[in-house]
C-alpha cells in the first residue's frame, strides 16, 4: 500500500528562527500551541466513521475573533466568488482552517506554528502599510501586499518570510476547499456517484489523448 | 459480527483459532462448513462493515478533510480501527536506531484484520515463486510447487471472487476458463501508462483484485467449491448472493458495505458463523499457546482487554493466524518465553516484508482534460507483470528477482490535501489559482514497485528482553536488513519509472524520498510481512512441513503469511487463503482419521 505523503512543511525550528529574526516581534508575545489550544488528544483509533463531523466536534477550535476576520479575508482572496465556484467564505472555510490549526497532531501543530505568527505578522504589515488590519483592507490594498507575497523574488526577506506562511496557507485553504463538492466542481473531480457500469474514460478523452480502451465489452 | 464472552466459551473445541483476517477467516470458513466446532480469537473488538463503512462520505465531512493522521494513517475513512503503525498500549521496539535498519510494524486490531481495508491485490504466485532457491541459489524452495497449490487458488478465487485476464505470461498464472471476472475498463493512467509500456517493452495488462465486477453465481459455484456437503453449498450460495457488484464508487480501502470487494468479515467469517459452528471470542490478546505434558498443544491462553484477566481457551488443535510478527511472538513467549515450536531456533527468522520504490510523473498531455468520473473499482485495474525473468536469467540485471508496477491516476476525490502539489501553483491566488489547479489536477501518474525481498540473516524478530505491553507480555524487538537485490531493484526501478514518463512525455517529479536505491521504503510499509517460521523439508532448517503443521508440535499449525519461505512480488494474500484452506483439509482430514 501506499504511504500518504505530507506536503512540505516547515519545521518548527525554523519558524522560530524566522521570527525570532524580525526584530518588530518579541518572541515572548507569540501566541504559542501549548498556551492557546485546549485539544490535546484526536478523534483517536476508533472514531465513528460514519457520522457527518463538523469542525468543533471533536476538537475545540482557537482562533481568536481578530484572527478568524484576518483568515476570513485572506481566504476569500485566495478563493474568491468566479466562474470556478463560490467563495472561501460561501463554504466556511474560516471553520476548516481553524479547525485545522487547532488539531492536536504534529503536523497541524507545525502548520499552527506558521500560520498563528503569519496571520499576525499580516495583520502588522497592513498596519504598517495602510494603518488598518488585514481584514479591513480594500481589495487593492489586500492585493497590493499579497502580490508582493507573490512576487517570483520578494523584495525584502521579511516579505520572502511571508510567502512563506502565504503558500502554506494556501495549501491549507486548498485541501479544505476542494474537500467540498463545491469543490470538486472547481477542479473537476466527477464521481462518488454508485452506477451499474463503468465505461473508462469517454470516447472524446481517448480521441484527445491518442489512446485505444484495451479492455472490450465482455 | 456476532461474538460471544468466553464466559459463553464450551469447555473444549476441536481447532482454536487466533486471528480473524485472511488465514484465520479462511480456516474458520473450511473447517466449521466441514463440522469442526471452532473458536476463533481476535485482539480487537467485533466489527460489521454494514454498518460501520464510511462508503460515500466525503472529505468535508470528516475532521481534518479526512486526511491522514497518526489515529489513521491511510485517512479518515480507511476501515482500519485500533491500528496502524503505532498501536496504543502495544508498543515493539527497534535493534538499530538507523531507520534503514527499522521495521515499522502495522498491525489492524479488529474483527477481520487487515483484510478490511486491504488493497484487493490478488496475483498468483507462478512455478519460479515456490522454487526460487533452485533456480538462483538464493534463499530457500518451498516444500510445495505451483500445482499443488494450484487447485486450492482456483478455490479462493471462485469463492472471494477475483477480477482479472488470462495474459498466458511467463510465471504470470492463467486461471482456469471462467474462474475470474470480468477486468474494468482502462483508466486514463492505466491506457496511457500502457502505450507507454509499449514503446519501451513494459507489458501493461488488467491486474486481478478481489473484488466482484458481477454477481456471483452462488448455487454453480457452490458446488463446485463443496460438491459433496449440500449444507456447505446452502450456506455458500446464500453467503454470495447476498455480495453485490461492485457500483464503481469509493475507495476499497474504506472497506465494502456491499460486499462487492473481499474482506474476511463480509466472505469469510458469515457463512462460519452460519454453520453454528463458530464461536468469536473479541478482544481477546493471546500470549500463549498452552502446552500439554504430551507435547501437543491444549489451547490458547490470552487476556480478555476489557477484563484485563487471563483466559483460557482448550482445543484438540491449534491455529496461529495473527500475522507473522504476533504468530512469532506468542510461539517465543509460549512455556513461560520458553517457546514452543522452536527446536530448529529458527522462529523469527527470516522476514521479510516487500521492496516498495514509488515516483510521480506530470503528463502535460493530461492537463485540462474533460473532466470525467475515473474512480473505478476503488483500486488498480492495470498493472505490469515482472518482464525481464530472461535478462535476469543471461545475468544482465544486477539483482536476483522481480518487481511488479501498480499504476495510480490521480483523478480522485480530493480529501483534505491540496489535490495539486504547491509546486505548480506557487505565487497564485484567485481566479489564476483555481485556473491553474483545475488544469494541473489529474495530469499525474503514479508508478509503485512492488518487488521482492530475499530472506537474509539480518532480517528477523525476537523477544525483547525488557520491554512489555500494556498487559505484561513482552514485546517484539525487530532487526531489518536490506541487501543489495533489493537496493539494485529500488534503483531499477525508478529508471524504469522515469522512461515510462518520459514516454508519456511527461516529467518525473523528484522523488520525495530519495533518487536510485535510497528510493526504497522502510521495512514494513508495504504491509506483507511475511516468514518467520518458514516451511520446508527438513525439520532442523524450518518450522512448518508444507501443511503449515509446526514440525514439533503436530496439533499446532500456522495460517498467516509466516511460514512463507519467500515472498515473490505478487502480494500475499491469495496465497496465504489458498494455503490456509489447504492446511484446513489436512485438518479434516486427520480429524475424520480420529488423529486431532
Amino acid at each position: 500500500m501506499d504511504t500518504p505523503t505530507s506536503p512540505t512543511r516547515l519545521p518548527r525550528r525554523k519558524v522560530l528562527q524566522w521570527f525570532a529574526a524580525a526584530a518588530a516581534i518579541d518572541l515572548t508575545d507569540l501566541p504559542s500551541f501549548a498556551q492557546s489550544a485546549s485539544a490535546t488528544t484526536g478523534y483517536g483509533t476508533d472514531p465513528d466513521l460514519t457520522k457527518v463531523y463538523s469542525p468543533g466536534d471533536v476538537w475545540s477550535l482557537t482562533l481568536s475573533d481578530p484572527e478568524r476576520k484576518t483568515t476570513v479575508a485572506l481566504a476569500d482572496l485566495i478563493f474568491p466568488a468566479d466562474e470556478f465556484g463560490p467563495a472561501a467564505s460561501e463554504l466556511h472555510l474560516v471553520d476548516f482552517i481553524d479547525e485545522w490549526v487547532s488539531a492536536p497532531y504534529p503536523n497541524q501543530q507545525r502548520d499552527r506554528d506558521v500560520v498563528l505568527p503569519g496571520l499576525q505578522w499580516l495583520d502588522e504589515e497592513s498596519n504598517s502599510r495602510f494603518q488598518k488590519p488585514f481584514s479591513r483592507l480594500d481589495e487593492a490594498q489586500r492585493t497590493a501586499i499579497c502580490d508582493d507575497l507573490c512576487a517570483e523574488r520578494p523584495a525584502t526577506p521579511d516579505l520572502a518570510k511571508g510567502a512563506r506562511f502565504f503558500e502554506r496557507f494556501k495549501a491549507i485553504c486548498s485541501g479544505g476547499y476542494y474537500s467540498t463538492p463545491e469543490g470538486w466542481a472547481a477542479i473537476g473531480y466527477v464521481g462518488n456517484v454508485a452506477s451499474g457500469i463503468f465505461t473508462g474514460p469517454p470516447q472524446e478523452v481517448l480521441d484527445q489523448l491518442g489512446l485505444e480502451q484495451t479492455v472490450k465489452d465482455g | 459480527m456476532p461474538t460471544i464472552p468466553i464466559s459463553k466459551a464450551k469447555p473444549e473445541y476441536d481447532v482454536a483459532i487466533v486471528g480473524s483476517g485472511a488465514g484465520g477467516g479462511q480456516m474458520a470458513y473450511t473447517l466449521t462448513l466441514a463440522g469442526l466446532k471452532c473458536v476463533m480469537l481476535e485482539a480487537g473488538r467485533s466489527y460489521d462493515p454494514m454498518t460501520e463503512t464510511a462508503m460515500f462520505q466525503t472529505g468535508a465531512q470528516a475532521p481534518l478533510g479526512g486526511s491522514s493522521t497518526p489515529d489513521k494513517d491511510f485517512g479518515f475513512f480507511d476501515a482500519t480501527i485500533d491500528g496502524g503503525w503505532d498501536v496504543p498500549n502495544e508498543p515493539y521496539t527497534q535493534a538499530s536506531d538507523k531507520p534503514e535498519e527499522q521495521f515499522k510494524w502495522w498491525r489492524a486490531r479488529m474483527m477481520g484484520g487487515r483484510t478490511n481495508h486491504w488493497g484487493r491485490i490478488s496475483l498468483r504466485n507462478g512455478p519460479y515463486d515456490f522454487k526460487p532457491y533452485s533456480r538462483d541459489g538464493l534463499g530457500f524452495d518451498w516444500p510445495v510447487d505451483y500445482d499443488t497449490v494450484e487447485p486450492y487458488y482456483t478455490k479462493v478465487e471462485r469463492l472471494i471472487g477475483v477480477y482479472g485476464s488470462n495474459e498466458g505470461l511467463e510465471n504470470t498464472p492463467d486461471s482456469p476458463e471462467g474462474v475470474l471476472q470480468p477486468p474494468p475498463k482502462g483508466r486514463v493512467g492505466d491506457l496511457m501508462t500502457q502505450k507507454a509500456g509499449k514503446k519501451i517493452g513494459v507489458p501493461v495488462v488488467p491486474i486481478h483484485r478481489a473484488v466482484l465486477t458481477k454477481p456471483l453465481d452462488g448455487p454453480t459455484l457452490a458446488a463446485k467449491l463443496h460438491p459433496d456437503n449440500k449444507k456447505a453449498q446452502k450456506i455458500v450460495a446464500r453467503s454470495m448472493i447476498q455480495r453485490a457488484p461492485c457500483f464503481w464508487a469509493t475507495d476499497c480501502g474504506r472497506g465494502c458495505s456491499i460486499k462487492a470487494n473481499y474482506q474476511s468479515t463480509t466472505v469469510h467469517l458469515p457463512p462460519a458463523l452460519e454453520t453454528g459452528n463458530l464461536d468469536i471470542i473479541a478482544n481477546a490478546h493471546a500470549r500463549e499457546i498452552l502446552m500439554g505434558k504430551d507435547g501437543k498443544a491444549k489451547g490458547v491462553l490470552f487476556i480478555d482487554k476489557i477484563s484485563g484477566k487471563e483466559e483460557r481457551v482448550k482445543a484438540k488443535a491449534v491455529v496461529l493466524a495473527a500475522s507473522s510478527g504476533e504468530t512469532v511472538r506468542i510461539l517465543l513467549n509460549s512455556k513461560g518465553g520458553e517457546g514452543v515450536a522452536n527446536s530448529s531456533g529458527l522462529v523469527g527468522k527470516y522476514i521479510m516484508d516487500t521492496v516498495g520504490s514509488n515516483l510521480k510523473g506530470q503528463i502535460p498531455a493530461l492537463e485540462n482534460i474533460p473532466p470525467h468520473n475515473d474512480d473505478g473499482a476503488g483500486g488498480s485495474h492495470f498493472y505490469s507483470p515482472w518482464w525481464e525473468y530472461g535478462a535476469q536469467k543471461a545475468g544482465r540485471l544486477d539483482f536476483a528477482r522481480g518487481y511488479h508496477i501498480e499504476i495510480g491516476g490521480t483523478r480522485k476525490m480530493p480529501r483534505g490535501t491540496s489535490p495539486v502539489p504547491g509546486d505548480y501553483t506557487k505565487g497564485l491566488y484567485g481566479t489564476k489559482l483555481k485556473e491553474e489547479a483545475r488544469r494541473y489536477y489529474g495530469s499525474f501518474v503514479g508508478l509503485a514497485c512492488r518487488g521482492e525481498m530475499i530472506p537474509n540473516e539480518g532480517s528477523f524478530a525476537e523477544l525483547d528482553p525488557d520491554v512489555k505491553d500494556k498487559w505484561g507480555i513482552p514485546v517484539m524487538k525487530w532487526h531489518w536488513k536490506w541487501s543489495d537485490h533489493e537496493l539494485n531493484m529500488a534503483a531499477h526501478a525508478q529508471d524504469k519509472f522515469t522512461e515510462l514518463i518520459e514516454a508519456m512525455g511527461g516529467t518525473a517529479l523528484p522523488n520525495p524520498k530519495k533518487p536510485g536505491a535510497k528510493s526504497i521504503l522502510q521495512g514494513g510499509e508495504i504491509i506483507h510481512e511475511v516468514g518467520g517460521a518458514l516451511m520446508g523439508h527438513d525439520p532442523a532448517k524450518s518450522v512448518c512441513n508444507e501443511w503449515n503443521q509446526t514440525w514439533d508440535v503436530d496439533n499446532l499449525f500456522l495460517c498467516d503469511g509466516s511460514p512463507f519461505p519467500s515472498n515473490a512480488d505478487k502480494n500475499p494474500t491469495l496465497t496465504i487463503m489458498a494455503l490456509a484452506w489447504r492446511a484446513a483439509d489436512h485438518i479434516i482430514e486427520e480429524a475424520r482419521k480420529g488423529n486431532l
